[in-house]
């Protein structure tokens, strides 16, 4: 079969246009997964996803153990927060987030003892409708970083317009290894899962995308493929290029089908449906335990971190506290960062919780990253040749400072991602990305107005 | 742990790729030495001194300016020095300095600064300053007098050998021989001192593709069509081609005026279209025009098309859907007609 090399792993079916080679940095690839005390307290914010907020359910003073739903909605587009501790609810308030945003956050005291709630047992799925109740029960957002509630994504199925599941294990961003160590420590979940998702919602088939930097993860989740689900000739691997931005959504959808997500569209405008590899080993995990996301896998790296790790982290631990089960700093911080250094968000202090969607804490030492300084652009198009979504971002910034919202939708300000690529490959060193997120907000202003 | 000092916030990407507008600078410039140095070996010492000259005066009229306008100084970025070099090498080496002065004042004040600094001018500085001194100082710029060991013949070779015709017949004219190709090649010919090593021009300009500082649609769609236009028009002559090809400023032009970021379109399609564009006029003016050269005049035409050459090449956003051109075409019709009705 074409695109088809020897061992049956797939290869990209279009090499997309753009995207820049960045340090993969990938220092913590071999650096297993390990779990790390029970903290003191955990902060559960209700804004842990992409939506809708959660409303407590709980009282200040209320005993609460692992498991025990502490805040729900009845809004769709949301996912319920489970306790991550056992220990007694101590306050109830308003908490800031990584991003500088405020939400109400339940603080539970821990413990130490970490006791199951009662009645936690796998649920009962039968059919596609179960199972999509199930996912939205787990309270499982995307964990790759976006934090959309996945059942939002798999409840468009069972749809006969939609044929195809694409696992994100591409891991594009540097440093974060926790993805790979899913593939390479649960690789049973991973393959398990799969299977159960394309059986229950009716794919036509499955492909789990892994950059081709991560041979070992490929040779094994091909193996585990022909082990785990009888050689499903649906199911199968794909090595893509390890070019940043390979994961980002529309990239990842071109790569692996050749369909280009037109603008203002969704996956599932062109037939697929993309689920992050933790995302699909956890559901798997579900569905055996009955065990909700009350914590996850998180990367700490960088360069004043004096032991970096993949830690299991509960949900709503303090970034101090993990950096701490890290050996603390060996170099004084200058930036701390949640998430990659691409798309991730610089942070004001470690007070702050580790949310559901978080997949690593990165602090550098001053020096770490050089800085450029900012001149005049020389129009070298260097913007514009890395772009994966052909935009021009110089042209972006003309019409921004003009305002000419006309000529801002015509450029697609709207189909920018803010991958960062733009910024990255920059020689005079101006932030593209933020000029991009201005003309966005010159956009909305003019929708606002009307 | 806490953190007691303050943490340094700011947008993502927080990693920045190691280029720098002062790092392309300093490729282009490194990419002009072997040229540099053929010229001093092949003219003599006076071509440091031109050099020096306009390289020196174009930084200091960029620091003037820069002081003048109240804008923030610029001359570390070596665009001054790059504009500087480039115009010292479109000059004969017999050029009066206060003349080779005078053109990086022009090139740097009224093309560059006056529009607004690096980035903004719309044409070539050193080749705008260039046509500006060939027109003001016609007998001083044509000066091909030389007392270099190497060069027999003091005229540009293209001076004559422009017209088909005559190349076929005989080469007669005002030089008594034309040199042989191998001179050509390695520049034992007159002209002006940076155009005549077609070997040292041309190992800079695989320096800048291999360092990613041009690509190479531009040279090479320009090279190509003049090529390809000098073969039909010599009816089949290539060592007329190779003449055409070595002979002038062509591969200077191609390789380091037309790549010029500011005044270059950005896209690949945009690039070709360039490239073609300058090959069609350099040999239309090499062929028909009465000046023996077409290489300054055809980049600086070209860079004058390049915001439309843009407009009609940019890349449509990720996901556009093709424009049915036929069908919409066909829409447009049935809507006349229906108005007509």
């Amino acid at each position: 079969m074409k695109g088809y090399s020897a061992n049956g792993v797939l290869k990209a079916v279009v090499k997309g246009r753009g995207g820049v080679s960045v340090s993969h940095s990938k220092n913590t690839e071999n650096c297993k997964i390990v779990r790390m005390p029970v903290p003191e307290k955990v902060v559960l914010p209700m804004q842990q996803h992409i939506g809708a907020p959660c409303e407590p359910v709980v009282k200040v003073g209320d005993e609460v153990k692992v498991g025990q739903l502490i805040g729900d909605t009845d809004k769709f587009v949301s996912a319920p927060i489970y306790a991550s501790v056992s220990g007694k609810v101590t306050a109830i308030g308003d908490v800031k987030l990584a991003n500088g945003s405020m939400s109400k956050a339940v603080t539970i005291e821990s413990d130490g003892e970490m006791t199951m709630c009662e009645g936690i047992e796998p649920p009962k799925v039968e059919n596609a409708a179960d199972l999509i109740k199930a996912v939205r029960a787990s309270g499982l957002v995307g964990l790759g970083g976006a934090g959309f509630p996945a059942h939002v994504k798999l409840g468009l199925m069972p749809n006969e317009n939609i044929d195809t599941l694409i696992i994100n294990a591409a891991e594009c961003e540097p440093y974060i290894t926790v993805d790979y160590r899913e593939c390479m420590e649960n690789s049973a979940n991973v393959i398990k899962g799969v299977a159960t998702l394309k059986k229950y919602l009716g794919f036509k088939r499955a492909v789990i995308a892994v950059e081709d930097n991560k041979p070992q993860a490929i040779e094994l989740l091909n193996k585990q493929i022909k082990e785990l689900a009888g050689g499903d000739p649906d199911i199968s691997i794909m090595a893509l290029v390890s070019k940043y931005p390979q994961g980002a959504e529309k990239v990842m959808i071109q790569s692996v089908t050749g369909r280009k997500v037109p603008p203002g569209k969704l996956p599932s405008d062109v037939g697929c449906v993309l689920m992050n590899v933790a995302s699909v080993a956890f559901i798997q995990r579900y569905l055996e335990t009955g065990k909700p996301l009350i914590s996850r896998s998180v990367t700490v790296d960088g360069s004043a971190i004096h032991t970096p790790k993949n830690v299991r982290v509960p949900i709503g631990t303090s970034l101090s506290d993990i950096i701490d089960f890290c050996g603390g700093f060996k170099a004084e911080p200058f930036k701390i960062i949640s998430g990659g250094p691409m798309m991730g968000a610089a942070v004001v202090g470690t007070d702050i919780p580790l949310l559901k969607q978080n997949n690593a804490i990165l602090a550098f030492a001053e020096g770490t990253f050089k800085v450029k300084p900012e001149r005049d652009c020389i129009r070298c198009g260097r913007c514009a040749q890395v772009c994966p979504m052909s935009l021009m971002p110089t042209l972006i910034v003309r019409h921004t400072k003009a305002k000419d919202v006309a000529k801002l939708n015509d450029a697609g300000t709207m189909v920018c991602m803010e991958c960062g690529s733009c910024s990255y490959v920059c020689p005079a060193g101006l932030p593209l990305v933020q000029h991009m997120r201005l003309a966005k907000s010159v956009i909305r202003e003019a929708g606002a107005k009307k | 742990m806490s953190v007691n000092k303050k943490l340094t916030v700011s947008a993502s990407p927080h990693v920045r790729s190691p280029h720098t507008v002062t790092g392309i600078m300093l490729d282009v410039i490194i990419a002009l030495i072997p040229s540099l140095i053929a010229a001093v070996v092949i003219f003599g010492y006076r071509v440091l001194m031109v050099t020096l000259v306009c390289v020196g005066s174009a930084v200091l009229a960029e620091y003037l300016s820069r002081k003048v306008m109240k804008r923030h100084q610029t001359i570390s970025d070596l665009s001054a020095v790059v504009t500087g070099l480039l115009l010292a090498f479109n000059l004969p080496v017999s050029i009066p300095l206060w003349i080779a002065a005078l053109g990086s004042i022009i090139a740097i004040v009224v093309v560059k600064q006056m529009f607004g600094g690096i980035g903004q001018n719309f044409v070539n500085p050193a080749l705008a300053a260039r046509i500006i001194l060939l027109m003001s100082f016609p007998s001083a710029m044509a000066n091909w007098a030389t007392d270099s060991k190497f060069i027999t013949t003091t005229a540009t070779p293209l001076a004559s050998i422009t017209r088909p015709t005559e190349i076929i017949t005989s080469f007669v004219g005002e030089t008594e021989e034309l040199p042989s190709l191998l001179d050509m090649f390695l520049g034992l010919h007159g002209g002006c001192f940076g155009e005549v090593c077609s070997l040292a021009l041309i190992a800079g300009g695989i320096y800048l593709v291999v360092r990613k500082v041009i690509s190479p649609a531009i040279p090479l769609a320009y090279i190509g069509t003049v090529a390809v236009l000098m073969l039909i028009a010599g009816i089949g002559d290539f060592e007329f081609v190779a003449y055409q090809l070595l002979g002038g400023g062509l591969l200077l032009g191609a390789i380091f005026m037309a790549t010029d970021y500011t005044t270059c379109p950005v896209s690949f399609k945009g690039k070709i279209i360039f490239g073609i564009g300058c090959g069609i006029i350099t040999t239309v003016i090499r062929l028909f025009g009465s000046l023996p050269e077409g290489v300054s005049f055809s980049i600086i035409l070209m860079n004058l098309l390049v915001p439309h050459i843009e407009k009609l090449t940019t890349a449509k956003p990720f996901g556009t859907p093709k424009v049915d051109k036929k069908a919409e075409k066909a829409a447009k019709k049935a809507e006349k007609e229906a108005a007509k009705v």
